[in-house]
């Protein structure tokens, strides 16, 4: 419980919940991929994963268990973020009448701004594709459909460009800063932190928004 | 040289305060930064103002006492380099220069550029030391150290105190200050013994002081005159974690 209470408690706990929700967001955007292989292909795979686990775990459970743990680590991620924010701005009250020059980087700049639009994203993206309540389409088990009735209108991408070039941006200040929290970082290791942090960064953002906007060009439909 | 001087005035700590601009007509490129501050505190005492409070020992950039934000940054815009080993020729004639005191909730201003920061003398007392009985000097061969640790050691234990680390995070968090201490002791022998109590009861006390957390921003390590490393903080994460889950 002290740790929890701890600064740099709090903090690894959010090291340890963004690196989770990274896993998966790896594994979800390689999935999302499987869209190019065509209607057929893509709905067998939605199936698929409400199978996993079969026949020892009952139809959609793995799922389930997957919401739930992913549920728990944002949850725990942004409580933190909101905690140590409100403690960083109030050990900070009053601004220095110089503009101090930051030495920092847009994306380490951008984490806690970027942190509130991935939370209303998130929001926004399970009512799109998971209960289908603003799909256009919105017919369960149809999931390629479903996909391209959503891209197919043009700011709908247009949120997603936003939303993942802040996934982007929080990922490549999150990573390396995960490695540094959870004391993994070493001056002979640094620059591979941040290579990976970069490349993880591009992959992410590039293998997620090749779908919409392959949709909105036409090339999926 | 001919310099503004843009000064943060502040008569108490409760009192209200601003930025009041003054001129130095005469300031001579070899003086020091502090040396500039005595050329015009002479002034205005022959003037019978009130000269400006700021804080200062050694003047060798050793006793980490004399920090002040100049032009946002903190001890200056020379790397490495504390505000009393900073020469006026780092500036151009006709500079404008804003001297601000440090800022953090957990340091208050006292007067003017003073601030207090005992914060900092409050987390070394919880656990910037080794418990050791006093007695003769142990041979010093007696307990080998590996070179390697202990020149990171001793680069650790160069921190002056002087919380431009503090001054500079847009958290006011006092991390770089407090995992020195870590990275100093926790590595050496002679540490070993408190290696889990020191690094817990470090946190606590540094959190109970109000700073802020570290966002690894990297401001500290880049305004830190003894350029204490961004590694030290990665290090004080890590013996946090394993003194957290009971590895001793
Ligand atoms: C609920 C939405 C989210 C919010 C509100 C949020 C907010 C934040 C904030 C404020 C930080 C701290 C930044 C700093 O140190 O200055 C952070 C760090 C981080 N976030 Fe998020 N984030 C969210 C979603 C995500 C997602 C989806 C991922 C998955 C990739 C992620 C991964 C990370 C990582 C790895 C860190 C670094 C932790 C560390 O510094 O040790 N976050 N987040
Ligand atoms: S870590 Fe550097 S900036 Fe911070 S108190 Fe020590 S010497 Fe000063
Ligand atoms: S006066 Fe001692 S460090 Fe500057």
């Amino acid at each position: 419980m002290n740790f929890w209470r701890s600064t740099i408690g709090k903090k690894t706990v959010m090291a340890v919940t963004g690196l989770l929700m990274l896993l998966f967001l790896i594994v979800h955007m390689l999935g999302n991929l499987k869209i190019f292989f065509g209607r057929t292909d893509f709905d067998h795979y939605a199936h698929w994963l409400r199978t996993i686990g079969n026949p020892v775990l009952h139809e959609s459970w793995y799922l389930w268990i997957q919401r739930f743990v992913l549920v728990v680590a944002v949850v725990l991620h942004a409580v933190s973020a909101y905690q140590l924010s409100r403690r960083d701005l109030k050990a900070r009250p009053t601004k220095y009448s110089h503009h101090q020059r930051a030495k920092a980087g847009y994306a380490t700049h951008i984490m806690r701004y970027g942190g509130i639009t991935l939370a209303l994203f998130i929001v926004y993206h399970i009512l799109d594709f998971t209960t289908l309540t603003l799909n256009r389409h919105g017919v369960d088990g149809a999931a390629y459909d479903n996909v391209v009735s959503s891209f197919s209108v043009w700011w709908v991408t247009v949120i997603y460009i936003a939303a993942m070039i802040c996934l982007g941006l929080h990922i490549q200040h999150g990573f390396w800063s995960a490695a540094q929290t959870l004391g993994y970082n070493r001056p002979s290791r640094d620059r591979a932190f941040k290579g990976m942090a970069t490349g993880l960064a591009v992959l992410l953002t590039a293998g997620f928004l090749i779908v919409p906007v392959s949709v909105l060009a036409g090339l999926v439909d | 040289m001919k310099l503004t001087l843009r000064i943060w005035r502040q008569a108490g700590p409760a009192e209200p305060g601003s930025m009041v601009a003054y001129e130095v007509p005469d300031a001579n490129p070899d003086m020091s930064f502090l040396e500039l501050l005595d050329v015009l505190n002479e002034r205005l005492t022959l003037e019978g103002g009130d000269p400006v409070t700021f804080d200062h020992d050694c003047r060798e950039g050793i006793c980490g006492s004399c920090g002040v934000v100049i032009n946002g940054q903190a001890h200056g815009p020379r790397a490495l380099t504390t505000t009393c080993q900073l020469h006026v020729r780092s500036f151009s004639d006709g500079d404008v220069i804003d001297i601000e005191p440090w800022r953090s909730v957990a340091f208050g201003v006292l007067k003017d550029l003073m601030v207090d920061r005992s914060g900092l003398d409050r987390i070394i007392q919880a656990g910037g030391y080794i418990s050791a009985p006093t007695g003769s000097a142990p041979e010093a061969h007696s307990t080998p150290v590996p070179k390697p640790i202990a020149d990171s050691a001793f680069d650790n234990a160069t921190c002056i105190g002087c919380g431009a680390c503090v001054a500079a995070c847009p958290n006011g968090s006092a991390m770089l200050f407090t995992s020195a201490k870590v990275a100093h002791l926790n590595s050496l022998p002679q540490g070993a013994p408190e290696r889990a109590s020191r690094v817990l009861n470090l946190v606590e006390a540094m959190d109970a002081e109000g700073f802020g957390g570290c966002t690894n921003t990297g401001e500290c390590t880049n305004a830190c005159p003894k350029g204490i490393p961004m590694d030290s903080i990665a290090t004080l994460n890590r013996e946090y974690l394993r003194a957290s889950l009971g590895r001793k």
